[in-house]
């Protein structure tokens, strides 16, 4: 187990590029501070629109307006919020949208807070059972290798699909007085 | 039975579309998608069948994707009520092309006339103006209907919301595709983009 690191990780930019690269326009997010780099990056960014939600689902329904209007997007949010999409989640399905969400991912290695346990316990599960494909990212050399197989089969396969960023990459939130 | 000084949910949607020109329209779930296909079908038409509390974010991102085209969410106070927090994001984003219409009974007609809570006065337009939304209006004749379908086309002063208040009669659904692949690349092909 390690704490969440003090300096900024080189993981975060590299799936900036990877976003700018398959020419991605909307970025809906609800903040998780595993997220935080790359949605300084995105609001900074001249051809990105990063979209703050008050729910997760909206981004989802987001999205599919996104691409019916002819801009890619993905959805960044943590595992808890995967619970907030389920239903919305059958938009992926019947309209064979080329989905993709980067989630951070709670309540597993070395988690403080037992109230994430349940959420992240299920989170690949839930995702699964809605129809999105589920890859995952625990280690800092993999994470680009992984998010662009992620962005390739969403974008250019319309499968739905999730990159799960582990809290072994992100490090465990650490809780102090 | 129509209660008096109450529109009619179709003539209002109709008015809304009949000069429409290039806008998409969005229905939210339930009757607003049939007052859409009764106004006449159309490759711009963005039908929903589920995703309830969608709509408005749905059209935010056509709004976002298509700065220079009116977007206009059709909506049901059920179905807007559901998604409360979009206006919020809306706020935020101020897209200037984007218009929102609740079509405002006061009730889930979908399910059995059960009441919403609009009937025990909850303010949608209250709302909307809270978070932000500068053009927000009451709704309840069929000039201000006029009134609100001519300023959809104006793509520069949004974002824009209405609720009108609507008789609670339960009219022949007009049934729309249901083909949830079909109208998303109906309204791509409309928009010039090819399939993958």
């Amino acid at each position: 187990m390690h704490a969440r690191a003090e300096t900024a990780a080189s993981w975060p930019e590299e799936i900036f590029s990877i976003l700018q690269r398959f020419e991605v326009r909307q970025v809906p997010y609800v903040p998780d501070a595993g997220h935080s780099q790359l949605i300084e990056r995105v609001l900074g960014s001249s051809t990105m629109r990063g979209i703050a939600l008050t729910t997760e689902e909206e981004g989802v329904a987001l999205l599919a307006g996104a691409w019916a209007g002819g801009q890619r997007g993905v959805l960044l949010m943590q595992s808890s919020g995967v619970g907030n999409c389920i239903n919305m989640l059958s938009l992926v399905q019947i309209f064979r949208l080329p989905f993709l969400t980067l989630v951070t991912m709670r309540g597993e290695w070395g988690e403080f807070n037992p109230w994430q346990v349940p959420m992240g316990s299920n989170t690949q599960g839930i995702l699964e059972l809605s129809g999105v494909k589920v890859l995952r990212a625990s280690h800092p050399e993999e994470v680009r290798e992984v998010v662009e197989a992620g962005a390739a089969q969403a974008y250019n396969a319309c499968t739905p699909t999730a990159v799960l960023l582990s809290q072994r990459l992100i490090g465990a939130k650490v809780f102090t007085k | 039975m129509s209660k008096a000084n109450l529109l009619d949910r179709r003539a209002v949607v109709a008015a809304l579309l009949k000069d429409r020109g290039g806008a998409i329209a969005v229905g939210g779930l339930g009757a607003s998608t049939y007052d859409i296909a009764a106004a006449g079908d159309h490759d711009r038409n963005f039908y929903l069948w589920g995703g309830m509390g969608g709509a408005v974010m749905i059209g935010l991102g056509l709004a976002l994707a298509q700065p220079t085209l009116p977007v206009v969410v059709i909506t049901g106070d059920g179905e807007m009520l559901m998604g409360i927090g979009s206006l919020a994001t809306v706020g935020l984003q101020q897209p200037k092309n984007l218009s929102i219409i609740v079509l405002d009974n006061e009730a889930y007609g979908e399910t059995g006339g059960q009441a919403s809570h609009t009937g025990a006065g909850v303010d949608l337009v209250g709302v909307a103006k809270a978070c932000g939304i500068g053009d927000c209006r009451a709704i309840s004749t069929m000039a201000e209907v006029e009134g609100f379908a001519s300023t959809l086309q104006d793509v520069t002063a949004g974002p824009r919301f209405a609720s009108a208040k609507i008789d609670d009669a339960n009219l022949e659904r007009v049934l729309s595709s249901r083909d949830g692949t079909y109208i998303v690349n109906r309204i791509r092909g409309s928009l010039g983009h090819s399939p993958i």
